[in-house]
């Protein structure tokens, strides 16, 4: 699986694309901290960045380079490879050189910046950390519904309607649901609708940190050991590993599974 | 001759002061090892030096002007039994004692140190501890309490007592302190004229300063940190609130500053950091808001209704998750030239102001108002996109609430 | 060498393979025909192990292929199409390979007998088609295995490369290896098999010699064989 997991990422460092990410990430620390010298509000930008477009290009790219090497993974399965080791190797390469270029990028403005010196590298680590977490899942995700199938076209359809859904919708449905039984006691219920969506749950957790304050201000029992202990990042924290876990152990299953 | 007399008579007084005030030293092994004792012996305008150890006693009543000064801070213990020190004569000095173990009761209420209808008292240098009430004003005036410390270990608030406590009082300066985990650190009613300076209320279970019929009173440069809310200002007038720190105050009803039937008050020159709710304000009128930081509150003011005329002029609000929340349509007041870290306006003439106007009361404080839940989707897109819509064309959110000159840069003063 | 028992496989509700029994012994050149769609890449894939059975079972040199990767280590394979990464050097892809699969020398050999030399440091995204089927087949030869299957290895190669990759195909038998092909080019497939399998409609029809078919067909012509086999099953 190593050697798998090394060559696909040299691949991908290589690619243009890669470069595209990095550059994008890299412009986006720049213009966020050089433009605009303000730190904290760089931070919350970058959060909304994280969380829409992470996922989307996790997704995008994830599904491209499924669809795009699939004859050389033809080749890899005619050697005498494991099929587990082929599309993890795969996998771990996608998602490891899309998490590079994230954390490069946006690494060197922000310690150009100074930012080992400021406060504000915690919330920075954290960001940094859920944007990884997000690109895990969502590759994971990604491979899923190509490996499933065959058809590009619809491969990369399912992948955007994805997004489309955890980014936005599921908060549309969710904020509806809760505005309809809001007579209900809903504090329980709305954590849980929390635990699972992925983004939802990055925002949560970037939200411990930046709006700790707000948060506070909702009385439920269940919300405030939540959000008042360490129990919340802890158990998002899980929640976004088995987010990691699941759909990796999916791509095993199919693909074995799976005719070529 | 005229000349003469004057001398004459500044002797004599010189030498009747010089004789009758007298120090009277009390320590366990001196003659006096008693404080009663030693003011049932003292004359007016005498000294009482209190010597280190530690003197179990209570219900000591000051009856004439006295200056009851510790050395190196000698305890006296109440063993809970009461009041320590009712103080029913004007001129009273009390300085340097550390005071502990006031007695607790449902129906009165004791204090280490209570002041009855006195004037010109100096409170100093305390420190108060395990304590019901701490200093207690009765229709007292002319009065300061300076640089003590109070602090208190109170879990439940109907059971617990206030640091500073003012009832009828007038003209007191209220300075340097300390206070601590008590039910409100600063309690005034029906109390006009005072000054407020430079203390700091923390970890207090209700307020950190709490105002109720009050009129015409400064609080400056005080610290309020992690109370059950920072400042409740009730039913009170005239109230200048300037340079003061509202911190971390959080909670599900926890504010910086709590704002409900005030009129015509000045709030300039705050800050309001990481507070549950910066300011709520409740029926005020004529109040002036200027030159306050407001960063990373929750809601950096919500306005609850029934506020009329109030203006909020060059404001920072930074980093707020909402910078103000309305509960109705209505707007009568004014926002101008504040700076908002969430303005995404431009400044195409370069005067520093924003050629867009700010909104800044958003559709998704309306929900979280309604379906208090809903908060757990803050800055999520979908909300950024309902959010916006409502910002192109309000539907919900008083169309004439916006700051038509936002500032491009932070304001400084 | 391989033996394949009731072999069935359906891709939804298209089936592929209905009951193949097939066994392929040590040594010689197997040729798999078959019109379009008969199923011949996906008999070859379900030796290799890239499509999963229904039913049936197959054996490679004695093991069972289920569930297994090992096997593969005595099978060279060369794809229909070839596509690599597009970012990886020619000499990347095949110091990779070798990375997978163990070292060999033959490499060199084979780069100069297809005059690849110029190409090795070229991205592979940037060869032609028929280069990239060059180093498809070097991939394939480089290693000494028994057992090679190759899934239309004409394609788009030149005249010369032509000849080359029948020399080495010639080699190959002459030590011994058992190699299995598809093809569609009959003069191709005649010049150098020794056994043919006719597969239709996802079964065997004919297996055997070139000159057994041409006997049992009373045909001439290998071509015209292969046609009446196919005329006499659709009337």
């Amino acid at each position: 699986m190593l050697k798998i997991l090394k060559y696909s990422f040299y691949d991908l460092i290589r690619s243009r694309w890669s470069y595209v990410y990095f550059m994008f990430y890299l412009m986006l620390g720049i213009v966020l901290l050089f433009l605009n010298t303000d730190l904290s509000k760089a931070v919350i930008t970058l959060m909304n960045v994280i969380i829409v477009l992470v996922p989307l290009i996790g997704t995008v790219f994830g599904v491209m380079y499924y669809y795009s090497s699939k004859e050389f993974t033809e080749l890899l399965l005619a050697q005498p490879l494991k099929r587990s080791s082929i599309f993890l190797g795969q996998y771990l390469g996608v998602a490891l050189s899309l998490t590079m270029s994230l954390i490069i990028g946006l690494g060197i403005p922000f310690v150009f910046y100074g930012l080992f010196k400021s406060n504000a590298i915690w919330d920075f680590s954290l960001l940094l950390i859920t944007g990884a977490f997000l690109t895990f899942i969502f590759t994971a995700l990604a491979f899923n519904i190509a490996i499933s199938n065959e058809n590009k076209i619809k491969g990369f359809g399912y992948a955007i309607l994805l997004w489309l859904f955890l980014a936005v919708i599921y908060d549309g449905v969710f904020l509806m649901f809760l505005i309809v039984f809001e007579d209900y006691p809903l504090d329980k219920l709305s954590l849980f609708g929390i635990m699972l969506n992925p983004i939802d749950l990055s925002r949560t957790l970037i939200l411990l940190k930046l709006d700790i304050s707000a948060l506070l201000g909702y009385t439920g029992a269940v919300f405030k050991k939540f959000f008042g202990t360490n129990f919340g990042l802890i158990v998002s924290t899980i929640m976004l590993s088995v987010w990691v876990i699941l759909p990796v152990l999916r791509i095993v299953y199919i693909s074995k599974k799976k005719d070529f | 001759m005229k000349k003469g007399v004057v001398l004459l008579i500044t002797f004599l007084i010189f030498l009747a002061f010089n004789v009758s005030a007298e120090t009277i030293v009390v320590c366990s092994s001196c003659k006096i090892s008693s404080i009663k004792t030693a003011i049932s012996i003292a004359k007016d305008h005498d000294t009482i030096l209190i010597k280190k150890g530690i003197y179990k006693e209570y219900d000591i009543v000051v009856n004439k002007p006295l200056s009851i000064i510790g050395e190196n801070l000698p305890i006296i213990d109440g063993e809970l039994k009461g009041e320590i020190f009712t103080i029913i004569s004007n001129n009273v000095v009390i300085d340097g004692l550390h005071i502990i173990n006031v007695g607790s009761s449902y129906t009165k209420d004791y204090a280490a140190i209570r002041v009855k209808r006195s004037r010109n008292f100096v409170i100093q240098n305390v420190i108060l501890e395990k304590l019901f009430f701490g200093i207690y004003l009765e229709k007292a005036r002319d009065g300061k309490i300076l640089n003590n410390k109070i602090i208190g270990n109170a879990v439940i608030e109907h059971s617990s007592g206030n640091g500073i406590q003012l009832w009828y009082s007038k003209n007191i300066v209220i300075e340097n302190n300390f206070i601590q985990q008590v039910r409100d650190g600063i309690y005034l009613e029906f109390s006009d004229n005072c000054i407020i300076k430079n203390n700091v209320s923390a970890n207090n279970l209700r307020y950190g300063l709490h105002f109720m019929f009050s009129n015409h009173d400064d609080y400056i440069n005080n610290t309020f940190e992690n109370n059950g809310a920072g400042v409740a200002v009730m039913f009170s007038k005239h109230i200048k609130m300037l340079n003061n720190t509202f911190k971390k105050n959080w909670g599900s009803a926890s504010y910086g500053l709590l704002l409900k039937e005030i009129n015509d008050a000045e709030i300039i020159g705050n800050l309001f950091e990481e507070n549950t709710i910066g300011i709520n304000i409740e029926g005020t009128n004529r109040i002036t808001y200027k030159n306050n930081n407001f960063i990373r509150n929750g809601w950096a003011l919500k306005v609850r209704g029934a506020c009329y005329a109030n203006s909020f002029i060059s404001n920072n609000f930074l980093y707020n998750s909402f910078d103000v929340s309305y509960n109705s349509k209505l707007n009568d007041n004014i926002f101008d030239n504040n700076y908002w870290s969430n303005y995404t306006g431009y400044d195409l003439d370069k005067d520093g102001v924003g050629d867009v106007p700010y909104r800044p009361v958003k559709l998704f404080s309306y929900i979280v108002n309604r379906t208090p839940e809903t908060i757990i989707l803050l800055r999520s897109l979908f909300i950024d996109i309902i959010d916006f819509s409502e910002k192109v064309s309000p539907v919900f959110t008083p169309d004439n609430l916006m700051d038509n000159r936002p500032s491009i840069k932070k304001i400084k003063w | 060498m391989v033996t394949i028992t009731n072999l069935h496989k359906k891709f939804g509700k298209n089936i592929v393979l209905s009951g193949i029994d097939l066994n392929i012994n040590e040594g010689g050149i197997f040729a798999i025909l078959g019109p379009n769609g008969s199923g011949k890449t996906t008999l070859i894939k379900s030796i290799l192990g890239m499509v999963i059975p229904n039913k049936g079972t197959i054996t490679v040199m004695g093991e069972n292929i289920k569930h297994n990767s090992a096997y593969r280590n005595k099978i060279d394979y060369l794809p229909q199409i070839a596509n690599f990464p597009s970012n990886l050097k020619v000499k990347e892809l095949i110091t990779m390979i070798k990375d997978l699969r163990g070292r060999t020398s033959e490499d060199e050999y084979l780069i100069n007998h297809f005059k690849l030399e110029p190409f090795l440091n070229k991205k592979l995204g940037t060869l032609s088609g028929g280069t990239k089927q060059k180093v498809n087949i070097v991939l394939t030869f480089m290693f000494d295995c028994p057992l090679i299957i190759l899934d239309e290895p004409t394609a788009g190669l030149d005249p010369i490369s032509l000849i080359r990759l029948k020399e080495i195909i010639k080699i190959e038998k002459d030590k011994g290896k058992t190699i299995l092909i598809t093809s569609h080019i009959m003069s191709f497939v005649e010049e150098i098999s020794d056994e043919i399998v006719f597969i239709l409609e996802g079964k065997i029809h004919f297996k055997g010699t070139i000159a057994k078919l041409k006997k049992n067909t009373n045909q001439p012509n290998f071509e015209h064989a292969i046609a009446s086999i196919l005329i006499d099953n659709h009337a």
